[in-house]
């Protein structure tokens, strides 16, 4: 079982590949978005690269929620309702969403996950 | 007519890896537009040969069945100028294959020094978004003879690779229809 630093090392290395940035610009707290400049398509490259990387798979739903971002009984005047946030907590058990439950706008959820966040991920899938 | 950039698969192993070669002439007509008075293989088109390859792998393991799309170049280095002349040497290796699409390296080499590098990114479209197949079948086998698919690729267990049923069917439909 691979400890916490190594998966680390590991998504760093698929992230610099995948999103062409620096080592030192991978950091626990970088948002995978804002910070390194992911766009969508960036994310399918992503997973193939983890998927190979841990020899795990990952269904895109856990990852990238769009069926409840986009479920009207989720979202109301473009924010996720309660019900959504509960949704996505229940659904997105490594992320954390405490920013965004203070002011769940759809189109900042993109923003949210961190490096830490898919490390945390990667890390629950390896021990499944 | 359908682009072609690449002239000949050399191997081809299913779900793994292939090489093939293109030639670089000065007939081509890209070759007088991107430096006027000094003709270089335009890189793109050797990224597009790369991408021809890549999607062939992918695909052929589905027996081209599916619709793959390249989503992305994730990288790319080009270390030099191929110039009138010479031979470009390409490989592809399958990083990744998944369900909805996959990942692979490339490289081409001219006598053995590195020319181009570069990781593509393939996406599988969903028949719920484009509801029509990418390539006709009579076409695209055309394509796979004209690149020497079958005169080299190997299954997994090395045996020589088999043309899908449904597109030799097509073939005969097609060519029925003239005889």
């Amino acid at each position: 079982m691979p400890t916490e630093q190594e998966v680390f090392e590991k998504i760093r290395a698929a992230l610099v590949d995948a999103l062409g940035v620096d080592d030192d610009e991978v950091t626990p707290d970088a948002t995978l978005v804002g910070d390194l400049g992911a766009e969508s398509i960036d994310f399918l490259d992503i997973v193939f690269r983890l998927e190979k990387a841990f020899n795990i798979e990952i269904p895109r739903a856990e990852l990238f929620p769009e069926d409840i971002l986009t479920n009207a009984e989720y979202v109301q005047d473009g924010k996720v309702t309660d019900e959504g946030v509960s949704e996505l907590k229940k659904r997105m058990p490594f992320a954390d969403l405490s920013k965004f439950e203070a002011n769940p706008l759809v189109q900042e959820f993109g923003n949210l996950l961190t490096v830490n966040d898919m490390v945390r991920y990667v890390c629950s899938k390896v021990e499944a | 007519m359908r682009w072609f950039w690449i002239d000949k698969f050399k191997s081809f192993e299913r779900g793994r890896c292939a090489t093939a070669v293109k030639a670089v002439s000065i007939c081509e007509e890209h070759m007088q537009g991107y430096f006027p008075g000094y003709p270089v293989m335009t890189p793109t088109f050797v990224i597009e040969g790369f991408a021809q390859m890549g999607g062939i792998l992918i695909s052929e393991t589905r027996e081209f069945r599916q619709n793959l799309v390249l989503a992305k170049v994730s990288r790319s280095k080009i270390h030099r100028y191929a110039r009138p002349g010479e031979l470009m040497s390409y490989a592809v290796n399958l990083v990744s294959l998944q369900e909805d699409g996959g990942l692979v390296e490339a490289t081409s080499h001219i006598d053995g020094e590195l020319h181009v590098e570069a990781d593509l990114t393939f996406a599988q479209v969903s028949r719920d978004v484009i509801d029509r197949k990418f390539f006709e079948p009579v076409g695209l086998l055309q394509m796979l003879r004209v690149y020497g698919l079958y005169d080299v690729g190997v299954d997994e267990n090395g045996d020589p690779l088999k043309i899908p049923e449904y597109l030799l069917e097509a073939e005969k439909t097609a060519t029925g229809a003239y005889f």
